[in-house]
């Protein structure tokens, strides 16, 4: 199965001598070998076979694995997902797991100090979007030189809630800091070239996730590799990250060698840790368009983490599901019954861009948004999805006359069409607005007498 | 073990373009700027040549009604004179180039005729050196002669015209070609559509190498996803070879200051003026890393971020 000496996903060839070679047709396929080639293509699973070997069942294995290992640390509801991923481009279908945020806190801080910033990174929580975005995990790293003050902060952070990474080369005492949270299922780091064997020996005991983790990718791939033998399959791959090139060129290698190549040593997340610094903070804005699955940082101010953590939404979006804003009627100011109504899609861009033009003017309104499955005001026009009659259901079922007593809606100008229709249904005033939602300030500042 | 870094090649380039003519070359910009040039994907050098860092282009608007009031007050009160905004772009905040946005022009607000705005812009090619892009306000009668005008009297200057549009092209094309001019590409979100615009250019006679595309930026938090793939599309599609796509790309990230959650007083998340320095830096590296070879930006300090970012990123073997 394996060419120099690493494991690969196996060719149809490996596979098929591997199987029976009976053709008993037991699987649906006439021959092992067509059997084979639907194995190799990761189509069908080996279970279909029943004559199979268990020495082969083994060996065969990996070859139904994703190329990059699904790994979780962390318990409960709030365990964070790492890799999974299968593509380059997220336009080639989607990335799955979002980069996974870590608050960094060091007990040379002290006690106290640790608290804070768990508390801290336990607050940084927003609703955008109808989603919650937030710091998804917090780690604890050694260097006050006192394994007690270490454990007492490890203890403190998983008492969170929040999954823990501990962070800790001392394979001896990572062991103590591994016991006062280990049903919590820390993520461990790190096993370098120093330590390898011992902290390997720690997570496999323990079950535990295990970042690995060396500058250059020869030897990454080789721990890599190493602790797989030694049965660890729970892997997080951490390469050299000194410079955002480093971390570029690091990480799309990675990533290229997992789902191009199938290169299995470098088939798992990846990881890095940044320092304090705005350079450091764009590294990490860095990390989450190009491969890394998870980032911990040392310092984590709102202005920046806010602004990140939208960047994570956009980028980590299915590209075949846009974002959709629930459809209902919103107020942009604090509108009353005199202000003006106008209808737009539940396309999240779309919606952000009318709101933000509404509120460039100033003026109140009531901006009723009608479920267009997501689509944009020509699209959904064009695809039967914005009528007259979802406009005026959506006006009844979200009781705009009740709201606003002008008794008349502005609709956008690409589907001036459907007033006449509108008109009729609703018995409103229709008022045709602007093609782009850029000439609605003009627009609205008629109504701001 | 062995391992290589698995390599891409392709057979496809980046167009060069030049921005800007110097005293030698016809003009009086401090310098002639190169964009584009690169044979893969950006900062790859292990890989690939990425001859020209992405050039930082900084915005200037001809009126503060399209300036919001908290840029105001960070940027200073230059913003609220042209002149004295590009002046200091030039001498202060260490722009590549400048971009003129013309929104006074448009005749639904300030409707300034065509005359002030070539004595505008005369006044700042005299006034700094940097190289230019001119935008009009949008509305195609009143562009076509604003843009005639601002031609001819940057003759020689090798400005960069925008923004053609599909249904809006031929009067600024005009405008660019007769006195060797660039001009800008517009197109909203599509790479169809984008290589289409090419398509027209070049068959109304605009030559390939005039040509920048603008493949319509959205921000952060407000669609930046879809830039962020158009643009990474539009680069695969020029790396592998489609010529009609190969010209470089002027992504427009200022529009970080239109979202309105990079603006707004909001303890919760931070103190705003840093909230859009990151908001406006994380944008045009977004565009960066996708594949934009020249970024329009607005605040210095988003600019810093940026280039110290973009400087490492393309220092890496």
């Amino acid at each position: 199965m394996c060419s120099q000496g690493v494991s690969e996903v196996p060719t149809a060839m490996e596979i098929y001598k591997l199987l029976p070679k009976t053709n008993c047709g037991e699987c649906k396929f006439p021959t092992c070998l067509a059997f084979a080639m639907q194995l190799a293509n990761q189509k069908v699973a080996l279970e279909a076979c029943p004559h199979v070997s268990s020495e082969a069942k083994a060996a065969l294995e990996e070859s139904g694995a994703p190329p990059i290992r699904l790994v979780t640390f962390g318990a409960g509801e709030l365990a964070a997902k790492m890799g999974d991923e299968t593509q380059l481009f997220r336009h080639d279908k989607t990335f799955y797991n979002p980069t996974v945020l870590g608050l960094i806190a060091d007990d040379s801080d002290g006690l106290d100090g640790v608290k804070s910033k768990l508390d801290e990174a336990q607050a940084m929580s927003f609703e955008r979007v109808g989603q919650i975005l937030r710091v998804d995990s917090v780690a604890i790293r050694h260097s006050s030189g006192s394994p007690e003050d270490f454990v007492a902060a490890v203890k403190a952070a998983a008492e969170k809630g929040l999954p823990v990474t501990i962070m800790c080369d001392d394979p001896a005492i990572a062991s103590k800091a591994v016991e006062a949270c280990a049903d919590k299922k820390p993520l461990l780091y790190r096993a370098t070239a120093s330590n390898f064997d011992d902290m390997v020996a720690l997570a496999k005991d323990k079950s535990l996730p295990l970042v690995v983790s060396a500058p250059g990718l020869d030897e990454l791939a080789e721990l890599a590799d190493k602790a797989k033998k030694a049965g660890l399959n729970d892997l997080v791959l951490e390469p050299g990250v000194q410079t955002s090139a480093d971390m570029l060129v690091n990480m799309t290698a990675i990533r290229r060698a997992a789902v191009k190549n199938k290169f299995r040593p470098l088939g798992f997340p990846t990881i890095a840790v940044l320092g304090p610094t705005e350079a450091e903070h764009m590294k990490a804005a860095l990390g989450v368009m190009k491969y890394s699955s998870a980032v911990l940082m040392d310092t984590m101010p709102r202005e920046m983490v806010y602004p990140l953590l939208a960047l994570r939404q956009n980028i980590f979006t299915d590209p075949q599901v846009p974002i959709q804003v629930k459809a209902g009627l919103y107020s942009v100011g604090e509108p009353t019954d005199k202000s003006p109504v106008m209808f737009t899609t539940n396309f999240s861009l779309t919606y952000f861009t009318v709101r933000a033009d509404i509120e460039k003017s100033k003026v109140p309104a009531w901006l009723l948004v009608v479920d267009t499955e997501g689509q944009s005001v020509m699209t959904a026009f064009a695809a039967g999805k914005l009528t007259p009659e979802s406009v005026a259901k959506a006006i009844e079922d979200f009781q705009v006359k009740e709201k606003s007593s002008r008794n008349e809606i502005i609709l956008p100008g690409m589907v001036s069409r459907m007033s006449g229709k509108l008109g009729e249904l609703t018995d409103m005033k229709i008022t045709v607005g602007p093609r782009e939602s850029s000439g609605l300030p003009k627009l609205m500042k008629t109504f701001s007498g | 073990m062995g391992f290589e870094l698995p390599k891409e090649k392709f057979g496809g380039r980046i167009k060069e373009v030049a921005i800007g003519a110097t005293k030698d070359q016809g003009g009086t910009r401090s310098a002639r700027l190169m964009a584009g040039g690169s044979n893969g994907l950006p900062f790859l050098k292990f890989e690939s040549e990425m001859p020209h860092l992405p050039l930082v282009a900084m915005d200037v608007v001809d009126t503060v009604r399209m300036v919001p009031e908290q840029l105001q007050e960070s940027m200073g009160a230059a913003v609220k004179d042209p002149l004295e905004w590009a002046k200091k772009c030039e001498a202060e905040w260490g722009a590549d180039l400048c971009v003129l946005k013309l929104q006074s022009a448009n005749p639904e607000e300030e409707d300034r005729p065509a005359e002030e705005l070539e004595g505008l812009v005369d006044k700042m090619l005299k006034s700094m050196a940097l190289p230019m892009v001119v935008y009009g306000c949008g509305f195609e009668e009143k562009d076509a002669k604003v843009m005639e005008k601002v031609s001819n009297i940057a003759k020689g200057e090798r400005l960069f015209l925008g923004l053609a549009e599909e249904k809006a092209y031929k009067s600024i094309a005009a405008a660019s070609m007769a006195n060797g001019h660039g001009i800008v590409a517009f197109s909203n979100l599509d790479i169809n559509l984008a290589k289409q615009m090419n398509i027209l250019l070049l068959d109304f006679g605009t030559k390939p190498e005039n040509i920048m595309m603008d493949p319509l930026m959205a921000p952060l938090g407000m669609g930046l996803e879809y830039s962020y793939s158009n643009i990474e599309r539009l680069r695969l599609g020029a790396l592998s070879g489609d010529p009609v796509l190969q010209m470089p790309m002027i992504c427009d990230c200022s529009c970080a200051w239109n979202v309105p959650e990079a603006l707004e007083d909001n303890p919760e998340h931070g103190s705003a003026e840093l909230r859009g320095v990151y908001w406006e830096a994380m944008t045009a590296l977004s565009a960066a890393v996708a594949g934009a070879d020249v970024v329009i930006m607005r605040h210095p300090r988003s600019i810093v971020m940026f280039r110290e970012t973009i400087n490492v990123l393309a220092g890496g073997e």
